[in-house]
């Protein structure tokens, strides 16, 4: 039995391609659980699980805990993700530059005027602080991928517990401004397009402005093993890097390398 | 006959022991989940000093373990959660015991026992459909606020603020509403002004016992007041997001590290909310021994 635990962003995904590798293999039992990449890693520490979804890179402290515990954990790239920001289908703002973003989310600008949209004040949604998409958005968004930035959420960000937390709120609410996984965007929600800087251009989240960088927030998602994996671990893992990538797609994420046209 | 009798003891003897070994083992377990409890949370009072812990800044992955916004945050959805509740549990409480006919009695009181059974996360998921962009109606930025968890925590403190109220009307003799209407009082009076102040120590502990279910409720809430550990500074925050001790625990706990200082915050903040549960609970059992004292009276 392979226990597989972690990122929310890849749950859906490691779900899919754990079912697709057992109807394969009906040998092997894989169970996939969510959580958060925080919890999965966690797990990893723990010696509770031996594949962690991680949709973030573990952070120093965590090598550490986990090689205190003897788990040396090595990383695995499994797919790309774009993080798309959205709202509300009746807000008129189509497109923001990482600054206004990072503006709005450490709450420099409080209201959609700021930013060129109508009269409304602006309510922050973000994922809760175990999420990986949270960790990232911090660093690359609102600290603008600058190590010496120290800069938090604004402490009236609303955390959200779950990526549907996040879709509702967005959907009822016009003055929502939120951020989630690609594959996780729904069509009642509008996602914005995006700019590095103020000259543009604003481009919206694909796969094919991920692979052409274009899109500015888009990063790895991970697994990590408690050592060197081996056994059917092993076999799994090649299996995800090579045809796993072919249902990388219908699920919303984009795969590691650039589908053949 | 002799050789049953010596059985019978026997076997009393043994049933006796066993339970008081179970009785005595309830206690013990409380005991063991307080060290435990003290074991893990402790620490924490030692790894960050105490204008810290009790600072305004919670940012747990930064080394902010202010936890000052979130015991507000606690103590605002209940206090509003129980002003909302006490009035309508009375309310329906009177109505049920003084008021209303024996069938209408007969349909109610098991309707309010269900109400009672409907799992936390049911209603936490109805607050986030229907009250919150109702209250993004009435002008909040958001309807993921305070007042919708008060308003959701109240229905959940209702039937036990119903119900215990109830039975302390029912202790009320009747010669009280004999007496208040033989002095020429109305119905109405003899109610308001008689019986139920009559029962106000049972009331009190129905208030008290609604608390404490209120403040350690955590699912629903998590799902409605938005989370954000913001300071309740005035009233408005009623219309504005906030975060609990029992929706940070919840929401935190699965990605610490054992052992961390943000894994003994945690504990530390169970610690706290550990104490102001037993705080009520304490204030609730001193009033029951109150009404024990004048006879259910007063």
């Amino acid at each position: 039995m392979i226990q597989n635990t972690g990122s929310d962003t890849l749950v859906n995904l490691a779900l899919a391609w754990a079912e697709r590798y057992m109807t394969l293999n009906p040998e092997v039992r894989i169970a996939v659980t969510g959580g958060g990449s925080g919890t999965g890693i966690a797990s990893l520490i723990n010696g509770t699980v031996q594949i962690a979804n991680a949709s973030r890179e573990m952070s120093k402290e965590e090598i550490a805990l986990a090689e205190k515990n003897g788990i040396t954990p090595v990383r695995f790239t499994v797919a790309l993700d774009a993080i798309a920001v959205i709202e509300n289908p009746a807000n008129p703002v189509r497109g923001l530059t990482l600054r206004q973003i990072s503006d709005m989310y450490t709450g420099k600008i409080t209201r959609w005027t700021g930013v060129e949209g109508d009269e409304r004040p602006i309510v922050l949604l973000s994922r809760e602080s175990n999420s990986g998409t949270y960790v990232y958005f911090l660093d690359q968004v609102v600290r603008l991928g600058d190590s010496k930035n120290k800069a938090l959420f604004s402490p009236e960000t609303l955390l959200m517990p779950s990526s549907e937390g996040i879709g509702s709120e967005v959907r009822q609410n016009p003055n929502a401004i939120g951020y989630d996984g690609l594959g996780y965007v729904t069509a009642d929600q509008k996602m914005v397009a995006v700019a590095r800087t103020d000259a543009g251009p604003y481009v919206l989240p694909s796969a094919v402005s991920v692979h052409d960088s274009s899109y500015p927030i888009s990063r790895p998602l991970y697994m990590y093993t408690a050592g060197a994996p081996s056994g059917e671990v092993k076999k799994y893992l090649d299996w995800i890097a090579k045809d796993g990538q072919g249902i990388v797609t219908e699920l919303g994420f984009v795969p590691l390398v650039e589908a053949a046209k | 006959m002799r050789g049953r009798v010596r059985g019978g003891r026997a076997s009393e003897f043994a049933m006796e022991t066993l339970i008081r070994v179970l009785g005595f083992s309830t206690i013990g377990f409380v005991l063991l989940i307080f060290l435990f409890l003290l074991r893990e949370g402790v620490p924490v009072f030692f790894e960050v000093p105490l204008k810290g812990i009790f600072s305004s800044h919670w940012y747990p992955t930064f080394g902010f373990f202010g936890t000052l916004p979130l015991i507000l945050g606690s103590i605002l959805v209940t206090v509003f959660s129980i002003v909302i509740a006490l009035p309508l549990g009375v309310a329906t409480a009177v109505f049920v015991r003084e008021v209303a006919p024996r069938w209408v009695r007969d349909i109610l009181k098991p309707i309010i026992e269900v109400l009672a059974g409907i799992p936390s996360v049911v209603l936490g998921f109805f607050g986030m459909t229907f009250v919150a962009p109702f209250v993004r109606v009435l002008g909040a930025p958001t309807g993921l606020t305070a007042f919708t968890g008060a308003f959701i925590l109240a229905y959940m403190a209702l039937p036990t603020i119903i119900s215990v109220a109830e039975d302390a009307l029912d202790s009320v003799p009747r010669s009280y509403r004999d007496a208040g209407l033989a002095m020429g009082a109305t119905r109405w009076q003899t109610m308001w002004r008689v019986v139920v102040p009559a029962a106000r120590s049972g009331i009190l502990t129905a208030v008290m016992l609604g608390m404490g279910r209120a403040i350690g409720e955590t699912m629903a809430v998590m799902m409605v007041t938005g989370n954000a550990a913001v300071m309740p500074s005035s009233l408005a925050a009623l219309f504005k997001p906030i975060r609990t001790m029992t929706s940070t625990i919840a929401a935190e706990m699965g990605e610490v590290a054992r052992g961390s200082t943000h894994y003994h915050a945690l504990f530390g903040i169970g610690i706290i909310l550990f104490v102001l549960t037993f705080l009520i609970n304490l204030a609730a059992a001193s009033a029951i021994f109150q009404k024990k004292r004048r006879g259910g009276l007063r």
